[in-house]
C-alpha cells in the first residue's frame, strides 16, 4: 500500500540551509547536502530545498547544489524558489532533480503551470500555495508570504489542477512557525476538492501533529523545518510512532 | 563491464548516472547504435509523456535498435511504458517488447486514492534475479499515471487502486515502473542485481 511521506524542508540562501520562523527572523541550521543526506538515511520520504537567494549569482550557486544534492541522495527531491519560466526549470531537472515548485510566478502568470506541464510532464511540477485566513477566506499570498492577492486557497488549487500541476504545497500562514498542528479543516476540505497529492506545510510542533494532518487532514505528505533541523523530532522516532498509530509510513 | 544508458530527452537520465556511480560504475550516456549494441548492460530510462517519447525515440531510430538488442535491458518508468505494445497515454504505439497494454488509472468514485500514483510503494509477489526474494515487501518509489496490468511478463506486482506489474521481464528484457535511482536501499539492490545479470 501507498505509504503517507514525511518531507523536510531545507531554505537555501547562498548555499546554506536556513529556515525563517513566521517567514521572518532567519536562522542557519547547516550545510544542505549534508543535512539532506542525513534526513534520507534516517528515512524522510523526500526532499524540498527552496532557494530564497535573490542574485543571479546566487542562483548559479543553487544549480550547482541542486548537482550535488543529486549525486549524494538517493531519494526523490523538489526544489522551489525564484522559478518563473520552461527556462530556469530545465537546469534544475537536468542536474538531477524530481520536482520543482512554483509559486509566485504561477499566481502572476497561471499559464506558466501549462507550459511547465507541456515541458516536462505534470509529474514534476508542484504548486506551492502560502495561504492566509482572513475574515472567512483563505487569501492566497506571494513572495514569501508578504503580499495578499485577490486568489483564494480552493479556487486556486482548482485551477493548478485544471491546468496540470502534479502536486499542491499547500502553507499556512497562520500556523507556519507555531508549531500548534497543521491547518487540517482546510487540508481536509482540499483534499475532497483535489484529485492530486497534498502536502501539508506549516504548524508542526509534535509528532501527534503528523498523525492528526493525515487522520483528519487526509493529507499525503507532510512537510517540516524547524522541528527536524533543531533535532526537535527524530525522523526514524517519527516513523515508528506513526506505524504505531497505524498510519502508513515506510 | 560496459554499462551503456541510451541517450535521449528522458527526465531522470543524471539521476540514473548519479545512482550508478554511487555503486562505483562509471556509464556512457549514448545514443550510438554501436555503442549501444557493444554494452554489457544497456539502461533505457524514462520519464514525460508517451506520445512526444516514442516520437524522438523514432527519430533516433532507438524504437527499432533496443527491441533488436540481445544484452540485458533494464527499462525504468516511462522506459518501461514504451517497451509495451501500446500505451493509452495518446493511444500510441509503443515498442512491442512486452505483449500488453499500458493503462490510465482511474480515480475511483468515492475513494480517497488519487492519480498520479506519487510515493513509495511495496514490492510483493519477487523471485527473479532482478527482483529477489529480500525485495518482497520493501518500498519504493513511483510517480506515474499509467500503469501495465498484471500479465505473463510480471515479476513483480504493486497495489495501487487495483494490483499491477512493478516489474516486467521478457527473455533479456526486464523493465521497472518505479523509479530504482531515487529508491533508496532496494533500488541500489534493484541496480546491482541488473549489474550483477
Amino acid at each position: 500500500m501507498l505509504t503517507k511521506r514525511i518531507i523536510p524542508c531545507l531554505d537555501i540562501k547562498d548555499g546554506r540551509t536556513v529556515k525563517g520562523i513566521n517567514f521572518v527572523d532567519i536562522r542557519d541550521a547547516g550545510d544542505p547536502v549534508e543535512l539532506g543526506a542525513l534526513y534520507a538515511e534516517q528515512g524522510a520520504d523526500e526532499l524540498v530545498f527552496l532557494d530564497i537567494t535573490a542574485t543571479n549569482e546566487g542562483r548559479k550557486t543553487f544549480v550547482d547544489l541542486v548537482k550535488r544534492i543529486a549525486q549524494h541522495i538517493n531519494i526523490p527531491f523538489t526544489v522551489g524558489g525564484g522559478i518563473s519560466s520552461v527556462e530556469d526549470v530545465r537546469p534544475l531537472l537536468q542536474s538531477g532533480a524530481d520536482k520543482i515548485s512554483v509559486n509566485s510566478s504561477a499566481v502572476k502568470r497561471p499559464e506558466l503551470i501549462n507550459e511547465l506541464v507541456d515541458a516536462f510532464g505534470s509529474q514534476c511540477i508542484v504548486v506551492a500555495i502560502d495561504a492566509k485566513f482572513i475574515e472567512g477566506k483563505w487569501v492566497v499570498h506571494t513572495h514569501g508570504g508578504s503580499r495578499p492577492t485577490d486568489k483564494v486557497l480552493q479556487d486556486w488549487t482548482i485551477e493548478a489542477e485544471k491546468r496540470g500541476a502534479g502536486e499542491i504545497l499547500f502553507t499556512s500562514m497562520d500556523h507556519d512557525g507555531t508549531k500548534s498542528g497543521f491547518a487540517n479543516s482546510a487540508l481536509s476540505e482540499l483534499n475532497q476538492k483535489i484529485g492530486i497529492p497534498i502536502i501539508a506545510s506549516g504548524g508542526a510542533g509534535t509528532m501527534e501533529h503528523f498523525k492528526t494532518t493525515f487522520e483528519e487532514g487526509a493529507s499525503d505528505a507532510a512537510l517540516a523545518a524547524s522541528i527536524f533541523h533543531f533535532k526537535e523530532i527524530a525522523i526514524p522516532d517519527l516513523k515508528s510512532y506513526l506505524k504505531k498509530e497505524g498510519i502508513r509510513v515506510r | 563491464m560496459k554499462t551503456v544508458i541510451i541517450k535521449y530527452n528522458a527526465g531522470n537520465t543524471q539521476s540514473v548516472i548519479f545512482a550508478l556511480q554511487r555503486m562505483g560504475i562509471e556509464p556512457i550516456l549514448s545514443n550510438d547504435p554501436e555503442e549501444i549494441k557493444s554494452a554489457d548492460k544497456v539502461i533505457f530510462p524514462g520519464v514525460g509523456e508517451a506520445v512526444n517519447t516514442m516520437r524522438h525515440l523514432s527519430e533516433l531510430g532507438m524504437d527499432r535498435l533496443i527491441p533488436s538488442l540481445t544484452q540485458p535491458v533494464l527499462g525504468i518508468c516511462l522506459g518501461m511504458q514504451v517497451m509495451c505494445r501500446h500505451s493509452e497515454e495518446g493511444e500510441t504505439p509503443c515498442m512491442g517488447i512486452f505483449e500488453t497494454t499500458v493503462k490510465k488509472f482511474v480515480r475511483q468514485k468515492g475513494s480517497t486514492l488519487k492519480v498520479p500514483h506519487m510515493g513509495w510503494n511495496t514490492l510483493g509477489e519477487v523471485g527473479s534475479p532482478l527482483m529477489d526474494n529480500t525485495l518482497e515487501n520493501q518500498h519504493v518509489y513511483f510517480v506515474h499515471s499509467y500503469y501495465v496490468p498484471l500479465g505473463e511478463h510480471t515479476i513483480a506486482a504493486t497495489e495501487y487502486i487495483h494490483p499491477f506489474s512493478a516489474a516486467l521481464r521478457k527473455d533479456n528484457f526486464y523493465a521497472v515502473q518505479f523509479h530504482p535511482e531515487k529508491s533508496a536501499g532496494p533500488g541500489a539492490k534493484i541496480l546491482e542485481n541488473f549489474i550483477a545479470i
